[in-house]
């Protein structure tokens, strides 16, 4: 069931404090009050900059390869016998993922700002690549937090940040995945703060990440909807897209939110099973916490403690999600639902098999929603998959799930 | 008048400074920690911080961060962490704690029933690290309410717009973080703090306490001639660490600390 979002409500969002009704918001330390207020305001004057636009779409068609193509799975369609099925080929641009889009323009606005040290935070690797691959190419010092387990399980992207010149911390705190990285990133952020921009690579965070990084992504959604009516002469009726923190399902699901007549459906990643507890799926059985700088769906304890996470997919393994998901939730707009680790990973060999084309382990959760979904829907109907990304990263893992050494 | 101020201004009106030790509830057990509080009163203590240990501590160094965890695996939550504090105050009505952590497991608990909870247990002040005053409307009222003064931070990057702001909204005193980074990292600037603890001072009447990279008798009088109070943190945390098997061995070597502290803070009265 949802609600109808106006224009004149979403360009109300956030407010000028950062809030997604009850969420988002700015949750820092002082110290780090004066730098978040400078971006915000920087960013809300570039963001209406000519040239600061015409900078950031030039990079993302000559540099990233814009727009990316949506494709019709003609034959996954038949084989699944229900809705069109639609890719929109994140998987395709420069790095590999949508997290360039982000990349690419926070780098600008570091560079606007006069920064010449960049951090980030990664999980799956793809956003510290991305990170990595746009300080290379502008000649900024770059660091990455990566949570020590994901250092393991995403061993080639650590050696492509290394090639690009890119310094990578291995994180032993906490969980030693996801969370713990962006802890040390913030961290680094407090102590550096005079030089350092902080590239977030996913829509959480303090007050303006969520919506700049939005901004940046939102690109995604505006191709699909132009691309839909004139390669299908329609809109679609459904989008899918995983959610980690959510950045590209809101880049996907944004420039659709007043287009009623489309569903939007973020995957999150239900690891062993939501009732098993091991899973990374706050939208679907956590509820509204404050970490990382923002209110927000969370796994916690009964006592405010951030649980710890499953997933086989290092992008998707965290335990908050984007402030501005949690409001979509709250307000009926887009529907968040989960699949398994296995039913991604059969995701992944289906998408794999029948197409040629070998999405992340992260985008496999949308895949696997997205097949299920279609084949309860009429033939005339078209759903949109968004393919984050490509998964050449994960074939050590699924290598080693097939007890495959390589 | 609260505890917190009664206490200050009985320091000011004898020319003395405010030592202010933190402690992580919970480390290294929660059986341990009321027996800890006493000691740093016999020690010298004006004021006692309480860390309310966190999963994610975000502005704490290493040290306090493992604090964190050791006081995590034996399931210290913040109803224990107030319970503490109600023991605490069997026996001593006189030193006031404020409770110093993160938003999030106050806002598990509900800030209603956590403001009822801590005021009835005899709980001075809250200093929440990452609750600024912008997001603390609804909160901060009902601290103030029960009498719980609400503690904000000021930093290096504050602007003076921010410092009035900010001190309109706390009562009790101010903290000020001495430099741009995490505690129990060393890199405390005596002349840097001096300067910008002057200036606010020119900006509200509210005692200024000064945390981050106090360490001994020496910093601790150098930061303490130019403001109202120090808070001293990873120092005692790290030494916790160190001697967490013996509590005797570990009561002295808290007391070793902060002993000279004490006379170094009070050899700049008069
Ligand atoms: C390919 C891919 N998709 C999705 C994600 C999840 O992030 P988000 O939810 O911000 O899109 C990641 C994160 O690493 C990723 O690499």
């Amino acid at each position: 069931m949802s609600v109808k979002l106006t224009k004149e409500m979403l360009s109300a969002l956030p407010d000028n404090r950062g809030h997604f009704g009850v969420f988002g918001g700015r949750f820092v330390s002082e110290t780090l009050m004066d730098s978040l207020m400078t971006l915000e305001r920087e960013y809300l004057r570039l963001k209406e900059d000519p040239d600061f636009q015409a900078a950031f779409d030039k990079d993302l068609a000559h540099y990233v390869g814009r727009p990316s193509p949506l494709y019709f799975a003609e034959r996954l369609t038949r084989e699944t016998g229900g809705a069109q099925i639609w890719l929109k080929r994140e998987d395709l641009n420069h790095t590999g993922a949508h997290k360039v889009n982000n990349t690419i323009g926070q780098a600008l606005l570091a560079a606007f700002l006069g920064k010449k040290r960049i951090i980030a935070e990664t999980g799956a690797g793809q956003h510290g690549v991305a990170t990595a691959t746009v300080c290379a190419r502008l000649g900024l010092e770059c660091h990455v937090f990566m949570g020590a387990e994901d250092v393991q399980r995403q061993a080639l992207n650590v050696y492509r940040m290394k090639l690009l010149g890119a310094q990578v911390h291995a994180v032993e705190s906490g969980t030693r995945t996801l969370k713990d990285a962006m802890n040390d990133a913030m961290r680094d952020w407090v102590s550096n703060v005079d030089d350092t921009f902080y590239i977030i690579g996913t829509v959480a965070g303090p007050h303006p990440y969520p919506l700049l990084v939005r901004d940046f992504q939102a690109v995604i959604g505006r191709e699909t909807r132009q691309q839909s009516l004139d390669q299908a002469g329609k809109l679609p009726d459904a989008l899918v897209a995983c959610v980690g923190g959510g950045s590209n399902a809101i880049g996907m699901f944004y420039p659709f939110l007043t287009d009623e007549s489309v569903e939007l459906y973020g995957v999150e990643a239900g690891g062993l099973g939501i009732e098993s507890g091991q899973h990374a799926a706050p939208l679907c059985a956590g509820r509204p916490g404050v970490l990382h700088g923002n209110r927000t769906y969370l796994m916690e304890d009964e006592n405010g403690q951030i649980a710890g996470t499953h997933s086989v997919s290092a992008g998707l393994d965290y335990p908050g999600v984007g402030p501005e998901h949690s409001w979509l939730k709250d307000v009926g707009r887009a529907n968040y639902v989960s699949v398994t680790d296995e039913e991604a990973l059969d995701g992944f060999r289906t998408l794999t098999r029948v197409e040629g084309i070998m999405p992340a382990l992260e985008s496999s959760h949308a895949v696997a929603y997205a097949l299920k979904l279609a084949a309860g829907m009429d033939k005339d109907q078209m759903v949109v998959i968004n393919v984050s990304g490509r998964g050449d990263k994960d074939i050590h893992t699924i290598a080693q799930l097939d007890g495959i050494e390589i | 008048m609260s505890r917190i101020e009664q206490v200050l201004q009985t320091l000011k009106g004898q020319g003395r400074k405010a030592l202010i030790p933190y402690i992580t509830a919970g480390d290294p057990h929660p059986d341990r920690t009321v027996e800890l509080m006493h000691t740093l009163v016999s020690a010298g203590a004006d004021i006692i911080e309480l860390g309310v240990p966190f999963s994610d501590p975000m502005a704490d160094g290493p040290v306090i961060a493992q604090a964190c965890e050791r006081a995590l695996s034996h399931g210290t939550s913040l109803r224990q962490v107030i319970a503490m504090v109600k023991e605490f105050r069997k026996t001593d009505n006189e030193t006031p704690v404020v409770l110093m952590g993160y938003l999030n497991p106050m806002e598990a608990m509900g800030y209603e029933a956590f403001a009822d909870a801590a005021a009835d247990a005899g709980v001075d002040g809250i200093l929440t690290v990452d609750l600024p005053p912008e997001e603390a409307e609804d909160v901060a009222p009902l601290f103030s309410a029960r009498n719980l003064d609400p503690i904000f931070l000021l930093a290096p990057t504050t602007t003076d717009d921010r410092i009035s702001a900010i001190s309109e909204h706390s009562s009790g005193y101010v903290y000020y973080v001495s430099f741009k980074g995490v505690t129990g990292a060393a890199k405390i600037n005596v002349e840097e703090v001096a300067e910008k603890v002057g200036h606010i001072h020119a900006l509200t009447a509210l005692p200024v306490g000064v945390g981050f990279g106090i360490r001994d008798a020496e910093t601790a009088a150098a930061v303490g001639r130019v403001s109202d109070g120090v808070i001293v943190g990873s120092v005692l945390v790290d030494t916790i660490a160190r001697n967490q098997a013996d509590t005797d061995q570990l009561k002295r070597a808290l007391t070793d600390l902060l002993h000279p502290m004490r006379e170094a803070l009070d050899s700049l009265a008069s």
